[in-house]
């Protein structure tokens, strides 16, 4: 008999660097014209565990995970998988090696079924050489009950969910027998519920012994979930550590290699008057009897279930889908809002929720991305725009936050996802807003960028502008907000003053 | 920081253009000139470019398509596309040229409108194009037809309406004063035909548009990201419309020159000339997929067209060779760019 001593030393004699690794990758370098993306970065990873890669956006954790999901080759560095040396040559490599990457954008076929999505090239044939749907039914029936998942693989994946998506994804690369899964941020549209349900099936993966590599910026997810935590920082590898012996300021700290003493710094600003009165908004089917008042220098969170008509809500009052019914009066005077141009010519902003899809032009330079919204009413005369003030101000206004390029006629395409972000609130601050909706104005963005974007928004709040924030994140919504309004199924369902607001109460009006 | 105060800073170095993909087409364009050259002294014995005639007709022979291909490509940088341009052509000419002709014709599509002043059927081709253009922006931004869709109807339609104009019948014995707009100039000894000289002033114009206004930037916007664009409070049905309008116009006034150089019309003229000035477009660097093109880059697509169809003719190959070999070349400079740029992007 071993005593348990005996058992945990020899485990730790296992643990000599290349012995009980899934994978093992070191000394990775990777250059892109102009950066130094990855210098010298390693990343072990232990079967059955997840490991979590935390850092500010532009550490470095996406371009490394392309490296190992064969999507990029690295420059340098020793890449070893199950001990063996190997060199991936493309994702389709990557994959038949058992390697699977579950991307942040979904890489579904929405007209296909679930069933042919997920066994796309390796559809089960019949003896004429027809694609057999029973068995295709049956491999996906096994598939599902294995993980879990309550989906009928019939069902075509243009009328799911996110949330089911990302779960055929998981499907899909569980399917090829993977060994590694790298998971980029896959909680950022899911709701608390679906979350669970992915964090399930994540300890059922792990159970079986599989190597989860999990990117996130939520320090609550990490300590639920993650066995390790491998933390970058500008392209430099800096620690891993078993999550255990972490807290969430060593992690911060790691990170951002500063102390980030306040994170949501809410000043107190004089309030103002009523800049903006909505009464019994409605847009029939989505949401209804939405009424609220805002006034200058306030910060109004919405808080709310994902679904719940949050993001409608603001989309209605910018004119992107115009009301059904009831009022919006801006600046005292009730004004039909029917599109995007008539909200902005009084005084409104929209800073959307999706940057990809309704926010940057991704082919599209930062100056471009910055002007374009400030094009409609200022810098043009006779049709001509004024280049030479609209260039300054725009790279005025970048510096002003903090927005890291080389230079301006850099392709959007190439900034980090928390740059973006600022660039695409330059583009409305250029507008001179005196009513700025913010929809999720700190999705995917590293802490630092983070804190940033908060003190912006405070700044703006004691300059007298209107603030409408709308946040899946409780200590964001509770630490910004003056009020704090919650919308349940597309009805208002309570509004909270700072002082008496706490995550408990929120949760309450929130949930259904 | 004062975040909603005039930004100022001191003025920076200004902002670098971004010339390699021109000077990447240009060499695709010197290179072709090169080619035909050695194999001019290879098979035919003199040279291709040491011959001034030559040069002057390299463009004159495309004029018309590239002032196509310079309304063209503002649509094609929005995104969509315009199949009718090339039946424009027609209608436009024909149109123009029923009231263009002479007195001497005593079978005038309309003998008590004949010798009339150069501007009115200048301004009825031009019309023709307005036309066709609002029709095609209207349909693409009042109803969700697919730009593909929309100008194919107009295409088809538009080419019957020429058809239709004369019962098939050609117009010819147009006046000189009209046909003048054909018509070459020499200037410090250098035959410049007119046509080339509207072709580069609508180029130059359009380069300015692109570059310089809101409606360029707006063009550029809506290609790249529609939804980004209404959001940023674009009316983009409204900019569509004004796009269309100007490639509509732009066709009308090809088929203008087209009939003054002709000195007739026909209801054929300009049959394929839209594919021509797609081509024109996308091998000087526009993307069909919306949001990236220049002007600079279509002239030099265009006349890329031009140095191949007189190169063939100058090596005395058949016609049907010709078009063989520049359907190969149209898919080989795009082949060849789109492998340049995903090198670009990957790294």
């Amino acid at each position: 008999m071993l005593s348990p001593s005996t058992v945990q030393a020899i485990r730790e004699s296992d643990a000599v660097p290349g012995s009980e690794y899934l994978l093992d990758v070191t000394g990775v370098r990777k250059e892109f014209p102009g950066v130094l993306a990855l210098d010298n970065v390693e990343l072990r990873l232990r079967p059955g565990t997840v490991h979590a890669l935390m850092g500010e956006n532009g550490a470095g954790k996406s371009t490394l995970m392309k490296i190992i999901a064969g999507i990029y080759t690295p420059d340098a560095g020793s890449f070893k998988l199950r001990n063996q040396e190997i060199r991936l040559s493309s994702p389709l490599d990557a994959l038949e090696n058992g390697i699977a990457m579950i991307h942040q954008e979904l890489n579904l076929m929405n007209p296909m079924t679930v069933a042919e999505n997920i066994w796309i090239r390796r559809e089960p044939r019949t003896a004429f050489g027809f694609i057999d749907h029973r068995e295709l039914r049956r491999r996906t029936d096994a598939l599902f009950k294995q993980l879990n998942i309550p989906i009928d693989p019939e069902v075509e994946v243009g009328k799911l969910s996110v949330a089911n998506r990302q779960m055929v994804e998981i499907a899909k690369a569980v399917s090829y027998e993977s060994d590694v899964l790298i998971m980029d941020e896959p909680t950022s549209a899911l709701t608390e519920r679906e979350v669970e349900h992915l964090f399930e099936i994540i300890r059922t993966l792990k159970a079986q012994g599989k190597g989860i590599i999990y990117i996130t910026h939520k320090m609550n997810e990490l300590f639920e979930i993650a066995d390790e935590v491998s933390v970058f920082r500008d392209g430099k590898y800096i620690a891993t550590k078993p999550a255990s012996d972490l807290t969430r300021d060593d992690i911060i700290r790691m990170m951002v290699g500063r102390e980030i003493s306040q994170m949501f710094p809410k000043q107190t600003v004089p309030i103002g008057g009523v800049v903006l009165r909505v009464r019994d908004l409605a847009l029939k089917g989505v949401f209804e009897g939405i009424s609220f008042d805002l006034k200058a220098g306030e910060i109004l969170g919405i808080a709310g279930l994902v679904g719940a008509g949050r993001s409608n809500i603001a989309e209605t009052i910018f004119g992107v889908t115009p009301a059904s019914s009831g009022t919006i009066e801006i600046q005292g005077k009730t004004v039909s809002v029917t599109s995007p141009a008539i909200a902005m010519q009084h005084g409104l902003a929209f800073l959307t929720e999706d940057r990809k899809e309704t926010g940057c032009f991704l082919l599209l330079d930062i100056q471009e991305n910055a002007q374009v919204a400030s094009l409609r009413s200022g810098y043009v005369r006779y049709g001509f725009v004024e280049e030479d003030r609209l260039s300054r101000d725009c790279e005025a206004m970048t510096q002003a936050l903090r927005v890291k390029t080389p230079d301006m006629s850099e392709p959007i395409l190439n900034l980090s996802g928390g740059n973006q972000q600022k660039v695409l609130i330059a583009r409305w601050l250029l507008t001179k807003p005196r009513i700025l909706i913010l929809d999720e104005p700190t999705r995917g963005i590293d802490v630092g960028a983070k804190a940033e974007i908060h003190r912006m928004i405070s700044d703006l709040a004691g300059q007298g502008v209107a603030v409408i924030m709308i946040s899946s994140e409780m200590p964001e919504i509770l630490g910004m907000s003056d009020r704090i309004m919650t919308v349940r199924q597309g009805r208002m369902s309570g509004m909270l003053e700072r002082a008496e607001a706490n995550q408990v109460k929120i949760m309450e009006m929130a949930a259904q | 920081m004062t975040l909603l105060q005039d930004a100022t800073s001191p003025a920076k170095a200004p902002k670098r253009r971004k010339l390699s993909s021109e000077l990447s087409i240009l060499g695709v364009l010197v290179g072709i000139a090169l080619i035909f050259e050695v194999l001019g002294w290879i098979f035919v014995g003199s040279s291709f470019l040491a011959n001034q005639q030559r040069l002057s007709i390299i463009i004159l022979q495309v004029s018309v398509i590239g002032i196509i291909a310079v309304g063209m490509t503002q649509v094609i940088i929005t995104s969509g596309i315009d199949l009718s341009a090339g039946s424009v052509v027609g209608l436009a000419a024909m149109a123009s040229a029923s009231l263009a002709q002479s007195s001497t014709d005593m079978r005038a599509v309309y003998p008590a409108l004949t010798d009339l002043w150069p501007i009115w059927p200048i301004l009825a081709g031009l019309f023709v194009g307005l036309l066709i253009g609002t029709i095609n922006g209207l349909l693409i931004a009042k109803t969700n037809i697919p730009p593909f869709i929309a100008t194919l109807g107009t295409m088809v339609a538009a080419r019957g309406l020429a058809k239709w104009y004369t019962n098939g019948q050609p117009i010819a014995l147009l006046t000189p004063e009209f046909t003048w707009l054909g018509r070459s100039f020499n200037i410090l000894g250098f035959p410049l035909p007119l046509p080339v000289i509207i072709f580069l002033v609508v180029a130059f114009l359009g380069h300015i548009a692109l570059r310089y206004t809101r409606y360029g930037k707006f063009t550029y916007a809506i290609g790249a990201n529609p939804q980004a664009a209404r959001v940023s409070g674009i009316n983009i049905g409204a900019h569509l419309i004004k796009v269309y309008i100007v490639c509509g116009l732009l066709s009308g006034l090809a088929g203008v020159v087209t009939a003054a150089r002709a000195a007739s019309a026909q209801a054929a003229m300009g049959t394929s000339y839209e594919l021509d000035a797609i081509a024109a477009a996308v091998i000087g660097g526009t993307s069909l997929a919306g949001g990236v093109g220049r002007m600079t880059g279509t002239v030099i697509g265009t006349i890329i067209l031009g140095v191949m169809m007189s190169g063939f003719t100058f090596l005395k190959v058949g016609s049907y060779y010709q078009e063989v070999i520049k359907g190969a070349i149209i898919v080989l400079a795009v082949a060849v760019d789109q492998y340049r740029r995903s090198r670009k992007t990957k790294a």
